[in-house]
This record gives C-alpha cells, structure tokens and sequence, in this order.
C-alpha cells in the first residue's frame, strides 16, 4: 500500500516536471530564437522567416559587427536615449511616488481616503484616452521631441504610488514620533528614517518603473518626431518596415535591448517579481 | 537650519507652519495633486471638449455631436469587434492557464519550482516590439518559416499569418499571452502561499476529491487575485495597440487588426482630426467602464471589497 503511494508519487512528481518542461520551453523558445536570429543572415530572415535550418547552419557575427562598427545608424544614440530617460525617470518618480504614498499611509489629514481613492481612479482611467489632449498639451508647450515629454505621464505613477502605500503601511509609525521627540522635521524623518526602511519597495519600484519606461512604446511614439531622439522601441519599430534596409540592426539591436534586461533580472529577480505584480499588494 | 529660526520672530512662525504635522502630509502629497490636476482633470476635461470640435491647425470650431454620430461606422466596428474578441480570448487564457500551472508549481510533487517560475517570467521582461518581431519571424509567411514547417510536419497546410483575420488575432493573442502568463501565475503563487496546509489536510480527513478541494479550500483563497486579473486584463485588453502595431504597422488587409485604440491612433494622430480621435476615446472609456462594471457586479467584488 506504502509502496503503491510512493509510486504514485513519484509519477505525478515526473509528470509535473515534463509539464513544466514543455511550458518553460515555449516560454524560452521565442528569446532563444532571436537570439538564434542575431547570428543569421538578416536578409533571408526578412524574406523567409525563421526556419528551423537557422538554428543549426550559418551563425555568422554579421548582425552584431555591423551593429558595432557603426553601420547601426543612430541604434546606439536610442539606447543613449533610452537609458537617460528610463534613468532619470527611476529616480524622479521614486522620489514623488514614494513621498506620496508614504503620506497617504502613515499620515492622518483630511481628504486623506478622498486622495486615496482619487490614486485608484487614475489608476483605472486608460491613458490612451488622455493622450490626445495630452499630445496637444506637450505641442502647445514646445516640448515635443524632448525627454522630458516622454517622462512627464510616468512621473507620479499611481501604481507606484499605490504600492509605496500599501508598504508604508506595514512600517512602525512610532518610529516617526521618535523622530519627533528627538527633533527631527516631518521632511527629516521621511528621509532619514522612514525612507531607508522602504528600500525593498525602492527596487520594486525602480524595476517596475524602468522596465515599464524601457518599453514604453505608444507614448513616445506620439511625442518622438526625430530619429535622434526614438528610445529603442521605437527606433527598432521603423526598422520593421517591408521597406527597411537595415534588417541586421533589428535583430541584433533587439537582443541587444533585452539582453541587459534578462541579466538583471537573474541578479535581482526578488525584486523583479515583487515590482511587477505590485499591482496585487493587498489594501 | 536652528539659527535662522532664531533670527526672525515673523520667519520663525512661517519655517514652523511649513514643518508642522498638518501641513507635512499635504506637502508630501503634492506632486500627485499636481500631476493629477495637470495630467489627469485637465487632459480629461479637455478630451471631452475636443470631441465636440473640428480641431484644425490654429482654428477649432465647436460642431456638436457631429464627431460621436461619425464614430458609429462600420470602421469603428470592426475596431470594437476585433478589441473585443482578443479580450475575451485574453481574459479566458490570461486568468484559467496561470491558475492551473500556480496550482502545479504549489504541488507539493514539484521539482525545480524556482528554476520554472523564472523561466516563464523571462516574457515578461521583453518589449512587445522586440518580441512581436521574433514572433514575425517564427510566423513567416513562407512556407519555410518555422511555425509553418510545424504545420506542415503535422500534415497541415502552411499558413500566411498576418493575412487572414482568424490567424492574425491568433499571433496578437498568443503575444499577449505569451508576455504575461508568467506574472499571472506568479500573483496566484503569492495567493497560494496564503492558504494553510491544515485545510487540505482536514479536506483529506473528510474524503475530499481533488475537484472539492479546489472549489471549497483552493479558488476561495485565490478568488480575489482571479477577480483582480481579469478586471486587468480586461482594461488593458481595450487599451489594446502594440500588439497589432508590431504585426501590422497602423495599416492591416481589410483591418483585421484594427483597435479601438488603433482607430484612435490611426484617425487622431495620422490623419489629425483630433476632434474625432478624441471622441472615439470617450467612447471607448465608457465601453471601458460599462464592462468593468459588470465584470465586478457579475463577480461579487462590491459585497466585501470595500477598502
């Protein structure tokens, strides 16, 4: 009988693991292609597709020498751009954010829920019906084409402001009033005591922020007028085209843009998981 | 900082305002009024009076309703329908598949569960431009591509994906999907972890059958995360846009990967009536609300969600 269960066990035990084998596989299998893509012949990759000969013939460097003998056009000057605005952005809205849902959980104000709830609204209301105005707004300004343009919606990130919140509310308020006795500002204990008790949501939400920044393609794409100016979505969108003519830089300048991404997330994958499902943070 | 508060009576009185307990809070929370204010109230206000203009380079003309009688056409159509099958199909994948393969991970048979869990989150990571564009290359259209060898391995016929409407909501499904199983099953996992071990054991006791252990001790515990997943995904299924823009550009045969998000794109930007862009944008945040809020009523989330 002992034995029968064991057995048992261990059958459902390997059949799980084939599963998840199988699953894993077709999780991988499309970052394994492009990267399988990078090292092959760009024009026959536009002109058949991938085919499964690819993987095991004619993996040549090509696609990444041009990119980094400066055949890659303005690639390098996307990721420039990409990585000052996915920069500065990180730390722009983890300052606001944080500061925001920190008050918004451990301060008693008036309108306090009003505000609260007012961070679920826009969390619920889609951007894309703003953005119209929102595109006209930034043209009236001047500041179409700019970096700033593309930080501005992201800056206050209710979902940022939202999981700060709900971090802030597992902290100990009475080491704010400690603070107090001993002297310190409202300002002073935000930054010298409170905030360093936050940092795990700070790399929560500094992944969530950078990936999502990092991305981002809609927005930029309405703001973004000059090829000098594209973050790597976008630059790498106009090398889609049935008309391009730079088909190499487009696979090896994806992996390129996903490569760091993945590398991270190995190293830090705690803080990965925790910021993108921040939005399941119970209230 | 201490000496200037000596320095002067009138000074002191307003430093002292400005770092009070009452005051603190307001200021901390002032970026969002701002970016609420600027961001959100004045876009929104400003969306709904565009839709009832003809915006014109340095001319705009108040013209009524006329936008909202032009967005009912058959283009829009189209657009509603093609948004609404990919969150059906999204909704159905997105929220049934990451619940089962939690419950599989959770199993306490699993091996490896790290090593799994990470791999199907590593989607997640890529940009739907970076990954639409490999997804064009496994569904080539030529015979030779791979997903076409596949079919023909099988004894199917191949397939030219992006031209037929039934394939081409098959790729920005299976996009989507592909992107976000992993953090699904990850907000389930996280809701797993909550449900203790001594009820599956009583359920045990009592002679529970697999299927009775997952309605009365399992889907109770991860009914909420359930609820919240398909609430967003079905927001983020109307704001649909990058996955056909990687597929099609902003132009598909016979707009079969047209969305409403798309349209918008498409009517607002390209061709620059942003009257009419924006009211399709009202539009589509009324279908918006309208859905969630039967998503929600239909799903019990008023009775105890409250806070």
């Amino acid at each position: 009988m002992k034995e029968n269960k064991r057995k048992n066990d261990k059958l459902i035990s390997v059949g799980l693991v084939i599963l998840f084998c199988i699953i894993a596989l077709l999780a991988l299998f499309p970052v394994i292609s492009l990267v399988v893509a990078s090292f092959s012949p760009a024009a026959d990759l536009m002109r058949f597709g991938l085919t499964a000969e690819l993987f095991l013939t004619g993996w040549n460097v090509d696609n990444f020498f041009a990119l980094f003998s400066g055949e890659g056009g303005a690639y390098w000057q996307w990721y420039i751009n990409s990585l000052i605005i996915s920069g500065v952005l990180i730390v722009l809205s983890l300052f606001f954010s944080s500061m925001v849902g920190y008050a918004l959980a451990l301060y008693d104000f008036k309108g306090k829920r009003f505000f609260f709830v007012l961070v679920l609204i826009i969390l619920m209301v889609p951007f894309e019906i703003l953005m119209l105005p929102l595109y006209t707004m930034m043209t009236s300004l001047g500041l179409v084409d700019s970096y700033f343009a593309v930080m501005l919606p992201l800056i206050v990130a209710p979902i940022a402001v939202f999981f700060f919140r709900q971090y802030c509310l597992g902290l100990p308020k009475e080491l704010m009033e400690s603070g107090r006795v001993d002297g310190c500002t409202e300002y002073g204990i935000f930054i010298r005591i409170m905030a360093p008790l936050m940092l795990p949501s700070f790399a929560a939400m500094a992944i969530l922020q950078g990936l999502t920044s990092w991305n981002n393609f809609l927005w930029p794409l309405l703001v973004l007028r000059s090829n000098d100016m594209f973050t790597l979505p976008v630059g790498l969108a106009t090398l889609l085209t049935p008309y391009g003519n730079n088909y190499q830089i487009l696979f090896s300048g994806s992996v390129m843009a996903i490569i760091p991404i993945i590398i991270l997330f190995l190293f830090f994958q705690r803080f990965f998981i925790a910021g993108l499902t921040s939005g399941g943070v119970k209230g | 900082m201490e000496k200037t508060l000596e320095a002067s009576a009138p000074k002191k009185k307003r430093t002292k305002f400005l770092y009070s307990k009452t005051l603190a809070p307001y200021i901390f929370i002032s970026p969002f009024i701002l970016s609420f204010l600027l961001l959100s109230v004045y876009p929104f206000i400003s969306a709904i009076n565009m839709s009832f203009q003809r915006v014109l380079p340095g001319q705009v003309e108040y013209i009524g309703t006329h936008n909202y009688s032009r967005v009912f056409n058959p283009t829009f159509y189209t657009a509603v329908q093609n948004t609404t099958v990919f969150v059906i199909f999204t909704v159905l994948i997105l929220t049934l598949i990451p619940m089962a393969l939690a419950i599989f991970l959770n199993h306490r048979l699993m091996k490896f569960t790290n090593f799994f869990r990470a791999s199907i989150f590593i989607p997640a990571l890529t940009s739907v431009i970076v990954a639409g564009t490999i997804f064009r290359m496994i569904f080539g259209d030529s015979d030779s591509a791979f997903a076409n060898q596949v079919l023909q391995f099988v004894g199917l016929d191949p397939i030219e994906w992006r031209y037929g409407a039934a394939s081409a909501m098959f790729l920005m499904v299976s996009l989507a999907a592909w992107r976000w199983m992993g953090v699904n099953v990850l907000y389930y996992l996280a809701a797993l972890q909550n449900v203790s071990k001594d009820l599956y054991e009583a359920a045990d006791i009592d002679g529970a059958n697999a299927w009775q252990k997952f309605r009365n001790v399992t889907f109770p515990a991860i009914k909420p995360i359930f609820i919240f997943l398909s609430t967003i995904t079905t927001i983020n299924g109307f704001r649909m846009f990058e996955e056909s823009f990687v597929f099609f550009e902003t132009s598909s045969p016979g707009n079969i990967g047209l969305t409403v998000v798309g349209y918008i794109y498409q009517e607002g930007i390209q061709r620059n009536d942003m009257g009419f862009g924006a009211a399709i944008g009202i539009v589509l945040l009324g279908i918006i609300l309208v859905v969630s809020l039967i998503q929600l009523y239909a799903t019990g989330a008023f009775k105890k969600d409250d806070e």
